[in-house]
């Protein structure tokens, strides 16, 4: 990897003390309160997830390939494709970065020795796996059909299928997001290093602040909407079907209140994410700091003001239409004002292309056709002709795996060395970077056209018109999986036979380049003092740790 | 072999060939949504090639040439965060307005516009034309002609959307909803449901056939002969007791209906509102919620003992009876 190996071999991760090696067992593991240690279990759980989300993809793109279905009957295509987004959506995209990298780095990226409430932290995982289990419980009983929307009155009084039990482990992995986030925004308000000032933060601590915001505001709201969505399934209560009382506008409206904002929970932290990779690989500081940490914070607020997009054609008032089309053409201008930054960054750098970097540029081109698509949406007139068809499901896939997914594994490729101490062959991340940035336009890109030709999402049959595309969309599937299995192999293989990565195999600018990899369980031998602004490149002395720059020590 | 793959090559471009790139056009709203749709796809193209060339210019020249390379430090330009704050932002104003021009535009139907009338189901297209004729999954009309088309669901969400007219709407349980097109062209084209709705959601779909004007003539001539909807809404008016009440020269218990669609109407809670299908759906059903200001409000409530055809078709009679009105000045 780097010219720094050849006297960290001396020096192997494990015959120092670290978190990994600090004491062992499964009870060290299943009553941990160190951070890091819980980064990891909810690393475990969500990939765990990710593969039954995966699955149901690939099933689901599988029966596409011909009009009249190849694979599955309706109701169960219907109950795939259900599985897929709720599964994606609230177990694996939401908690995805935050839960991971985000406990893992937030105390280290700040210098605190742990989050705030360490125990508050291990039982927002027991919360998270509650939630898990209520939901495969659900999928193993057969599965839900009422798409990841829920949609009354069909999820409340049509539908027979679990939607209680599903809707019931939503509701509680729900709560392990609004402690996550609570504990998140009193770590960084509170825990921060002497010298790290709110402007020397790492943009990723911003984008993770953001994203905080957004669970402890929004997060209760779905819980609401899927506590009266359970009301009135069980005990008839008329909440949202008009035949017993109730409006089913109601609950689209409540649903989107928080799972417009749910988008950026997804987006954020990779923007975060995006915002270490390029600075790291370009060894530049990033351009225009105050206006990408500005933009996440103005993110997170006006994604609470523009649900009612997702409403266009639901005969919501044409005056409402207007106000909620203009908010939506707002949201739009801090995140290009993310990009041009990220892009004016590498102007000038010294820029390398080890596999964290690839992720983070198929960030900035995917993140780019997601939101300039988004605005095809957002405008009106076209919205009408779109809304409910494969366009919504390409922009979105575009956002949340184009964005969200590439930035969190461009994360964990960046990280893994200090989470793991070992490196993994750079050669193979790669090349699973560009399987994934092929894969996924062969896949997506195909169903914009679809989508503009008027075939809606969600249809277990279509006409034979829309095959061709339909095809393409899946062998392009059939590459992204490839690309998604490979970075399963070669990490596992690293914790063992990779070559030790040393405290700073990147030369990278942040405070948890400065301990050790893996880190020691306190995180840092000193507590650190911060003297200098994030990203103050070059860091010129990768090997003398712990007199790396930026820290005066005590 | 290379023969062979010459072949191939002509086989897959030949396919590719076959995609087609935009659906059909068929409505007077089509083609404006399609001019703003290409604008978009210019402004799409254009940032993102605009991204992907300087980020690929930027990887080339500023490539790291030796593990010890510094990069010179350069400051953030206020300059450039305003220019690009502020140019995407008037890019967003200019989409905005014209955007919403069109769409006020497409929502508002002529006044002149034949009415369709649609109950969407599990999974079917209930369609009824006020002459009588109804029809299951197809829908004619004929062409040169601005068609409203009022819908309601049975149970639960619908949404109904034809491509190639550019229009969709919700079909919501217990609530009208309605949108409009003038087809330009004849010709058969897919009316789907865009909104998930069970099991056959992806079978709930249909054909609309636009016709020559004569065409429709003879097409509404030659089907089964059916009362029109205002003249089942008016047995259906006695059936229910509702003339005992509402008697037409205003002496009943209840007041006339005749001149009520379309009036403003001061409710008793102090609103006003006009007397629509939504409102005259309301009042049948719960008719304390919007008994008229200065009315007793002895009206029984008709939940459950109507249909959703019968209550278009009631609702057909009561317009009808204010077109008599008008007619009789």
């Amino acid at each position: 990897m780097s010219t720094a190996t050849a006297d960290i071999h001396d020096r192997p991760p494990e015959s120092r003390v670290n978190y990994l090696n600090a004491n062992y067992g499964i009870k060290s593991w299943l009553l941990t309160t160190d951070h890091k240690r819980i980064g990891l279990l909810y690393l475990g759980t969500i990939t765990f997830m990710f593969l039954i989300g995966g699955t149901a993809a690939t099933l689901m793109r599988l029966h596409l390939v011909e009009p009249q279905g190849a694979l599955l009957e309706p109701e169960t295509y219907n109950k795939m494709f259900s599985t897929h987004g709720i599964v994606m959506v609230f177990f694996f995209l939401v908690p995805s970065i935050p839960a991971t990298l985000g406990n893992f780095l937030i105390p280290m990226m700040i210098g605190a020795r742990d989050v705030a409430f360490p125990k508050l932290n291990l039982m927002s995982w027991y919360l998270f796996i509650t939630g898990c289990a209520f939901a495969l419980v659900a999928i193993l009983s057969g599965g839900v059909d009422t798409g990841w929307t829920f949609y009354p009155p069909y999820s409340s009084l049509y539908s027979h299928t679990p939607v209680v039990v599903m809707a019931l482990g939503i509701f509680i992995a729900g709560f392990s997001s609004i402690l996550t986030g609570l504990n998140f925004v009193v770590t960084i308000h509170k825990m921060r290093a002497p010298g790290m000032t709110w402007f020397r933060l790492p943009l990723f601590i911003w984008a993770l602040y953001a994203t905080s915001l957004i669970f402890i505001l929004g997060t209760p709201v779905i819980a609401i909407t899927i506590f009266l969505l359970g009301l009135e399934r069980l005990l008839h209560v008329g909440i949202f079907d008009p035949a017993i009382g109730g409006d089913p506008l109601l609950f689209q409206h409540m649903f989107w209140f928080y799972s417009h904002p749910a988008v950026y929970i997804m987006i954020l932290p990779s923007m975060g994410v995006v915002s270490e990779l390029i600075t790291a690989f370009s060894r530049k500081k990033i351009f225009g700091y105050s206006f990408v940490a500005f933009s996440s914070l103005s993110i997170a607020v006006i994604s609470f003001v523009v649900w009612g997009h997702h409403m266009f054609v639901t005969g919501q008032s044409v005056y409402a239409g207007l106000v909620f089309s203009v908010l939506s053409f707002l949201v739009a201008i801090p995140s290009a004002v993310k990009v041009f930054n990220w892009t004016a960054t590498l102007y000038k750098g010294s820029i390398s292309y080890q596999a964290p970097m690839l992720y983070a540029l198929g960030f900035i081109g995917l993140f780019t056709i997601g939101g300039l698509t988004g605005l095809f949406l957002a405008s009106l007139a076209t919205d009408v002709h779109l809304n409910g068809t494969y366009f919504v499901v390409a922009h979105f896939h575009y956002i949340m795996v184009g964005g969200a997914l590439m930035g969190y594994l461009g994360g964990i490729h960046f990280w893994w060395p200090k989470i793991t101490g070992r490196m993994y062959p750079d050669m193979w991340a790669r090349v699973a970077a560009v399987i994934v940035f092929v894969g996924f336009n062969l896949t997506f890109f195909p169903q914009f056209v679809v989508g503009y030709l008027g075939m809606p999402r969600r249809y277990a049959v279509y006409p034979a018109e829309f095959q061709v595309l339909n095809v393409m969309s899946s062998a392009g599937a059939s590459v992204l999986a490839v690309g998604y299995l490979i970075p399963l192999v070669y990490p596992t293989w690293s914790m063992r036979y990779g070559p030790e990565a040393g405290p700073n195999p990147w030369r990278a600018a942040g405070l948890e380049w400065t301990t050790p990899s893996p880190p020691p369980t306190e995180n840092f031998e000193v507590p650190p003092i911060v003297t200098e602004d994030a990203y103050s490149y070059p860091i010129k002395q990768p090997r003398e740790y712990p007199n790396a720059p930026g820290v005066a020590r005590v | 072999m290379m023969g062979l793959s010459q072949s191939g090559l002509q086989g897959v471009a030949a396919v590719l060939a076959t995609i087609p790139l935009q659906p059909p056009a068929a409505s007077s709203i089509a083609e404006g949504v399609d001019k703003l749709y290409y604008l978009l796809t210019g402004i799409t193209l254009f940032f993102t090639v605009l991204i992907f060339s300087i980020i690929f210019y930027f990887m080339v020249k500023y490539r790291r040439r030796s593990e010890d390379e510094v990069a010179p430090e350069t400051h953030t330009s206020m300059f450039l965060e305003l220019s690009w704050t502020i140019i995407p932002s008037l890019i967003c104003v200019v989409l905005f307005v014209w955007a919403s021009a069109l769409y006020v535009r497409n929502s508002r139907p002529p006044t002149a516009s034949t009415e369709i009338f649609v109950i969407g189901k599990q999974w079917m297209w209930h369609i009824q034309h006020p002459e009588g004729p109804r029809e299951i999954d197809e829908l004619h009309v004929p062409v040169g002609v601005p068609v409203k088309v009022t819908m309601t669901s049975q149970d639960v969400i619908h949404d109904f959307y034809i491509p190639a007219f550019r229009v969709k709407k919700d079909a919501l349980p217990g609530r009208y909803t309605s949108l409009w097109f003038q087809p330009t062209e004849t010709g058969t084209f897919h009316l789907f449901c865009a909104q998930y709705c069970g099991t056959s959601h992806s079978q709930m779909i249909g054909w609309v056939y636009v016709m020559e004007p004569k065409d429709y003539a003879d097409w509404l001539a030659t089907g089964e002969k059916t009362e029109s909807m205002a003249q089942q809404g008016s047995r259906l008016f006695t059936q229910f007791g509702c003339d005992s009440c509402h008697l037409s020269d205003g002496t009943g218990r209840g007041p006339s209906l005749a001149g009520l669609y379309g009036k403003p109407e001061q409710l008793a809670d102090g609103e006003t509102r006009v007397a629509d299908e939504s409102l005259i759906r309301q009042a049948i059903l719960v008719p304390n919620s919007v008994h008229v200001a200065g009315r007793q409000a002895i009206m029984p409530t008709y939940q459950g003992q109507l249909n959703e055809e019968q209550m278009l078709q009631l609702i057909a009679y009561v317009k009808s009876l204010g077109s008599q009105e008008r007619n009789a000045k």
